[in-house]
């Protein structure tokens, strides 16, 4: 069983819904985000999902696009990222962490090289955006076969015909993408999302998660209602692109998770 | 059997695939469409009614064929191979881009689409794209990078008049890849209405090969144009690169005449060296994952994206269309460099010799034809496409000309 599936075991065990939380990696700066990963688990996040910078983020809206390229310009790099997760891991070995990113800077390396050191560094799942079901040769299978969860989104357009293909093989979790659109856009609503949410789960065992369009600890725990969870991502990176310090920034997510725990 | 295997011509596979490039790197909310675009495109492919649209729209709206002209100053100054000109600069808006934007949109009409959105650089495919919509009264949103608003200003405004709303975008140095990202985010958003008009032949499979089929009706007329004028094939044909669109139309008909060389000519820059000032994605990049395609790229040691630079916003993109790249590697078609200085130079060359004043981007074909013309015995005959009229460039030019020009 991943640390995924552990975890996912021990909230259910507990009745508890899940709480994503999603922070750029070197964003202000390597550090910053090591003492805020640091202190996400105490705050109540039960997954982390840590985003890799890309200088061309097509699913994101302007607040990630920003963070990447702070990011970049802090000095972001794989070797970098791996570094981050592997200090992360000598002090945590529960909290999962999801890397979620694109493509390009993962092809670059070699797929065979990053998922080792993927594995050996303690990053437990993968979502690449731009890697649909038509491409899992890539990397979605070299993962699994080396034990990482690649955890695929669906989407309001994934209909019923495609939704198996879609959840072939997902593991870990499916993330359920609110909206059509990018990162930090509309608002995520909880009566378009339910019947999906519901239709998702009616095809799998997995636990689905939701995302995009979530900003407030009041719209976690709606969406947390009708999913296993919800992940945050452009509210809490605009805090940090803010410049508030982290102890702020940890409280800024604390409400956010206990939002979505009162689900 | 093994004319399929000898063929050059039977690609894209059915994942996407030209060789390892191409393919599908989409995300989900995008992947049904591009189902959806497929399938449409296959049946339209075979469906003479839809031919029937295309070629009546060619001809009446857009002036095909455009001619096969021979370039006779040219040539003697040059004092070696035969050159001719395709001149589909003289195509209704100036450029080969609306050979395709009609098929797209006739497609898009067919799927029940009412709102049309375009990516461009030097802005000939926004205008194409902005014109065609206007004739069939359909909403169009144009993305431009500002910096490309900026030295484009002439596209900008008939875009504007064609009733188009051309949005800059800011993201990144504000050239054609950051109005890709931004076209691409559009189309993610509104799914349901919206039809993304890609103006080169990259981009996910269906694209590359669609684009690629509505543009080779460059590279048939010219066969048939050189069959009438000379009696035989072009023994070279020439075109500029930037996503390789035009490229693409005129080589397609002719990869599979083995004594045709095919030379594709990129944008030099600077010249194509590690200062990356230059946007030369076979010469000076190597194989990644961008906008939906695998295919060579500008790119760091650690995957990122880089600008590029060229004089000429049309070449101005950190990519190649796949098929490019697959031909690259195989080694069917050779991809040269061209520098900044050598396409202005050959720029005028053209605007004196021949009394046409050709774009930027074919001014770097043109320049490479400058080279290897001299070398090349009188009965060589060189094909090079003209893709593209001047008039957008004339501010850039005189820019660099150190003119100054009051309106």
């Amino acid at each position: 069983m991943s640390r995924i599936d552990e975890t996912f075991v021990r909230l259910r065990s507990r009745g508890r819904k899940a709480f994503v939380a999603y922070i750029m990696a070197g964003d202000p700066d390597a550090d910053t985000t090591l003492d805020l990963m640091r202190g996400l688990p105490a705050v109540g996040v039960d997954v982390i999902e840590l985003g890799m910078p890309f200088t061309d983020p097509m699913a994101d809206g302007p607040t990630i696009q920003a963070a990447g390229q702070r990011a970049l310009e802090s000095g972001m790099t794989v070797d970098r990222y791996l570094d981050l997760v592997r200090a992360f891991r000598a002090q945590d070995s529960t909290t999962p962490i999801v890397m979620m990113g694109y493509y390009n800077p993962i092809y670059s390396r070699g797929v065979d090289r990053f998922v080792a050191e993927a594995v050996q560094a303690g990053i437990d799942g993968l979502i690449i955006v731009d890697l649909p079901p038509e491409e899992d040769a890539e990397l979605c299978l070299p993962a699994r076969a080396a034990g990482i969860n690649f955890i695929r989104l669906a989407t309001p357009t994934t209909d019923d015909r495609r939704l198996p293909k879609v959840l072939q093989n997902t593991s870990g979790f499916v993330y359920y993408v609110s909206i059509t659109g990018i990162t930090g856009a509309a608002a995520a609503q909880a009566t378009d999302v339910g019947p999906e949410v519901a239709r998702i789960k009616a095809a799998t065992d997995l636990p689905v998660i939701v995302g995009f369009g979530i900003t407030t600890p009041e719209a976690a725990e709606t969406i947390a209602r009708v999913a296993d969870g919800c992940v945050v991502g452009s509210a809490i990176v605009k805090e940090i692109g803010a410049g508030r310090p982290v102890p702020e920034v940890l409280a800024r997510v604390a409400s956010l998770a206990a939002g979505a725990h009162r689900a | 059997m093994d004319d399929a295997l000898n063929s050059y011509m039977t690609g894209p596979d059915e994942a996407g695939r030209f060789g390892i490039f191409g393919g599908r790197f989409v995300s989900e909310t995008l992947m049904p469409l591009i189902l959806e675009l497929e399938a449409q495109y296959e049946h339209a492919k075979t469906d003479p009614t839809f031919w029937a649209e295309m070629n009546d729209l060619w001809t009446h709206y857009v002036g095909r064929p455009s001619p096969l002209y021979f370039a006779e100053r040219l040539t003697d100054h040059l004092g070696g191979a035969k050159v001719y000109m395709k001149r589909d600069e003289l195509n209704h808006t100036g450029a080969h881009k609306i050979n395709n934007v009609l098929g797209q949109i006739i497609l898009a009409r067919r799927m029940g689409k009412t709102r049309i959105i375009a990516e461009t650089g030097a802005g000939q495919h926004g205008v194409a794209t902005a014109t065609v919509c206007a004739k069939f009264g359909l909403k169009c949103v144009v993305y431009m990078g500002a910096h490309d608003v900026e030295r484009q200003a002439p596209n900008v405004f008939r875009m504007k008049l064609l009733g188009a709303e051309v949005i800059p975008v800011t993201s990144g140095r504000g050239t054609l890849k950051d109005a890709m990202n931004d076209a691409l985010r559009d189309w993610v958003t509104n799914v349901r209405d919206t039809f993304y008009c890609i103006g080169t032949v990259a981009g996910p499979h269906p694209y590359p090969a669609m684009v690629r089929d509505f543009q080779s009706i460059i590279g048939k007329e010219t066969k048939q144009q050189m069959m009438e004028r000379e009696g035989r094939l072009p023994d070279t044909i020439i075109a500029a690169i930037g996503g390789g669109s035009n490229a693409m139309g005129l080589f397609h008909p002719f990869l599979d005449d083995k004594t045709v060389r095919i030379i594709g000519v990129e944008a030099g820059g600077k010249g194509v060296d590690d200062r990356m000032e230059h946007c030369a994605s076979l010469t000076g990049g190597r194989p990644g994952v961008l906008h939906g395609n695998r295919t060579y790229l500008l790119q760091d040691a650690d995957g990122q994206i880089l600008e590029g630079y060229s004089i000429s916003a049309g070449l101005d993109y950190p990519g190649i269309g796949p098929e490019h790249a697959w031909l690259h590697d195989v080694g069917r078609a050779e991809y040269v460099a061209i520098t900044d200085a050598e396409a202005l130079e050959a720029f005028q060359l053209c605007c004196r010799l021949e009394g046409i004043i050709p774009a930027l981007e074919p001014s770097h074909a043109l320049a490479h034809v400058m080279k290897i013309a001299p070398t090349l015995p009188r009965d060589h005959l060189i094909v090079m496409n003209l893709c593209g009229r001047g008039d957008k460039d004339i501010f850039t030019v005189a820019r660099h000309l150190g003119v100054t020009m009051s309106v």
